[in-house]
């Protein structure tokens, strides 16, 4: 396994707050990572240290196996895509494209080829004579996108890449963005705060929390088994309990914390609904509200004075707000100091014993 | 709210007034003065040899004190703006403080530093140096009295303008020296252009500063302002206020120059900035700039 770039024990503070806390992980050659995490976790200032433009307080940074603590940015071999492009506001998209080749002193052949050629790739090649505010968000990113690729970089930082641009086209440029960096067969690294953009763009997922990397893991995996209660609290749309045991089902643990995600709710407006009536362990709640969300339907509920969140499809009969609903709770994630275990229900964990 | 249209013209009316009084009166009153004993009395005041070697004085210290101002101004704008570093707050007000202080005091701090009673005039005296009641000293207050337009009238601009244009040319291998001069320099030509512009006016009228080091001597230590203050002390008003029509004439020169440069930096920002809706991401099928890419 070639990794393309390993980062070391990386230490890094600003004033007295501690913006990377013995940060290490080591990335394959051509793939696509997301440092996920949310503000302030230090996910920018691992990428930045990355690229050089922050220098490491201690550690170890390789790219491509060579150590490049002490070699300028420049030198690196990096591209670097910044949230708000940084395009040259003053050059036309041609001259942005073409910076980096005139810094190495290409040929004017040359750079007018690769110009063209990336021009191409991002669907601007009508565009080379325009000025960046002449641009719309999207089609400044695909040029700052181009710029950074232009002199042939190994490894593609990218920070934020989509944050300042409109939904709509955010959801295109995600597609166009994974596709061209695979296409390219580059190795790339961006940071986002959002969990959906991760998972539908990233190969691996690192998630980041208080400068220090939690998990580090394809999305399937860091979804399904979250190795650190932040991870299980970060990843879906999770609703914390302080003690678990108090749900049929899950009695026989001592007193836990624990995350619950709306997909290990079955919500029934009559017991009869639930797919294998159980109703041992089948809870009884109040509905607290109920909220639309396009594909389904989102129900808070109260349960022995908890709130849990689960969804209901849009076809089923509708609950409304001081409903009376049975809950059954499929599983759990449990805390067990700062690591977490998945906690099936004892009624399935029983059938299956009995199957 | 409407306003009645007879307090319209009564504010009007009283805006007009002061800017006819303070502004207008003032330069007619110059030009009527200057021309008081007629034309040719007016050109031998102003082709005086005195009055000349004043006005190349004047020059040599504003041409200077603006070619070292834009240098120690760019530098210490790019480092205000563009680094971190300990005792950044402390460097910013040091270069404030030529605002704070009286020109007559900052005058006074060269007489120390440099006359007779300074632990370096041994030093200068054996090394054939003057420059308290020498054109050095001149040069030198001039420079100190205008020493921070420039530099405030970039570090706004820089600030928000951030680094990451310049943090992305340092990734893709630039110098230091190729950041600055392709990109942060076409940001902030106009600033700059409008705080040159700024600091030669601000240098061409200095007087408490230079009083102070210049001694005074006619065709050597006087610049304009000086000699206009000679020539009015003598009660020669007409000669005073010919010479005086000269600094009035490069001031409004100046005021034309800021104009242009204020109009040219609107325009080139309009002119890449396209009117249309931005927002949309589909092609825009308005012309090409015409204006050439600045490199």
């Amino acid at each position: 396994m070639t990794f393309e770039v390993q980062v070391k024990n990386i230490n890094k503070h600003f004033g007295n707050f501690k913006a990377s806390d013995n940060v290490s992980f080591d990335i394959e050659r051509g793939k696509l990572i997301g440092l996920l995490g949310p503000s302030g976790s230090g996910k920018t200032t691992i990428l930045r240290m990355i690229a050089g433009l922050e220098t490491p307080d201690s550690g170890d940074i390789f790219i491509g196996g060579r150590r490049v603590n002490d070699l300028p940015p420049g030198e690196r071999g990096i591209g670097f895509l910044f949230q708000s492009y940084a395009l040259f506001k003053h050059m036309t998209v041609f001259d942005n494209i073409a910076f980096g080749l005139t810094v190495q002193k290409k040929s004017k052949a040359e750079i007018k080829k690769r110009v063209e050629e990336l021009a191409e790739l991002i669907g601007l090649k009508d565009f080379t004579q325009r000025y960046p505010l002449q641009l719309s968000g999207g089609q400044r990113q695909r040029v700052a996108f181009a710029r950074a690729l232009a002199p042939n970089p190994e490894l593609l930082l990218l920070d934020e890449p989509f944050a300042a641009i409109d939904a709509k086209v955010r959801q295109e440029l995600r597609g166009w963005l994974k596709h061209t960096i695979h296409k390219l067969g580059i190795t790339a690294i961006f940071v986002t705060h959002d969990q959906d953009e991760a998972v539908e763009v990233a190969d691996e997922i690192i998630i980041t929390n208080r400068g220090r990397i939690e998990q580090a893991g394809v999305p399937v995996e860091i979804y399904q088994s979250p190795k650190t209660p932040f991870v299980a609290k970060f990843i879906g749309e999770s609703v914390q309990v302080p003690d678990y045991t108090i749900f049929k089902g899950f009695d026989e643990y001592e007193s836990h914390a624990g995350i619950l995600r709306p997909e290990f709710l079955e919500i029934a407006a009559a017991i009869e609904e639930m797919p294998q009536p159980m109703p041992v362990t089948t809870e009884k709640g109040i509905v607290l509200g109920t909220y639309f969300r396009g594909s389904v339907i989102q129900i808070d509920i109260e349960v022995k004075g908890q709130l849990l969140r689960g969804f209901r499809g849009l076809e089923q009969t509708p609950l409304h707000e001081g409903d009376e609903a049975f809950v059954f709770i499929h599983k759990i994630y449990g805390f067990d100091g700062d690591k977490t275990q998945v906690i099936e229900n004892a009624a399935k964990r029983r059938e299956s014993v009995i199957i | 709210m409407r306003e009645s249209i007879w307090l319209k013209r009564f504010l009007i009316f009283v805006a007009a007034s002061f800017l006819f009084v303070m502004l207008i009166m003032p330069l007619l009153l110059v030009a009527k003065e200057a021309l008081a004993r007629g034309v040719d009395f007016y050109f031998k005041a102003l082709t005086d040899e005195f009055a000349l070697k004043a006005l190349y004085l004047t020059i040599e210290a504003t041409i200077l004190a603006v070619v070292l101002n834009t240098i120690f101004g760019l530098a210490s704008a790019w480092l205000l703006t563009k680094f971190d570093f300990c005792g950044k707050t402390f460097l910013g007000s040091l270069i404030d403080l030529p605002f704070a202080i009286s020109p007559v005091v900052a005058g006074l701090f060269f007489i120390m530093l440099f006359g007779r009673m300074s632990p370096l005039y041994p030093i200068l005296q054996e090394n054939n140096l003057a420059i308290v009641f020498a054109v050095p000293g001149i040069i030198l207050a001039t420079v100190f009295v205008t020493f921070p337009f420039i530099t405030r009238e970039l570090v706004p601009v820089m600030e928000s303008q951030g680094r990451s244009e310049e943090e992305a040319a340092a990734t893709m291998g630039a110098s230091g020296w190729t950041i600055f001069r392709r990109v942060t320099l076409p940001n902030i030509k106009w600033a700059l252009g409008y705080g040159i512009i700024l600091c030669s006016a601000r240098a061409l009228g200095e007087f408490g500063a230079v009083s102070v080091v210049s001694g005074h001597i006619r065709g050597k230590t006087n610049t304009l302002p000086l000699h206009i203050e000679i020539l009015y002390n003598e009660y020669n008003f007409t000669a005073a206020f010919a010479v005086a029509s000269i600094l009035v004439f490069l001031a409004i020169i100046i005021l034309i120059l800021r104009n242009l440069v204020e109009r040219a930096g609107k325009d080139v920002a309009e002119e890449k900035f396209s009117t249309d809706d931005k927002s949309s991401d589909t092609p825009k099928l308005n012309s090409p700039p015409k204006v050439a890419p600045q490199v």
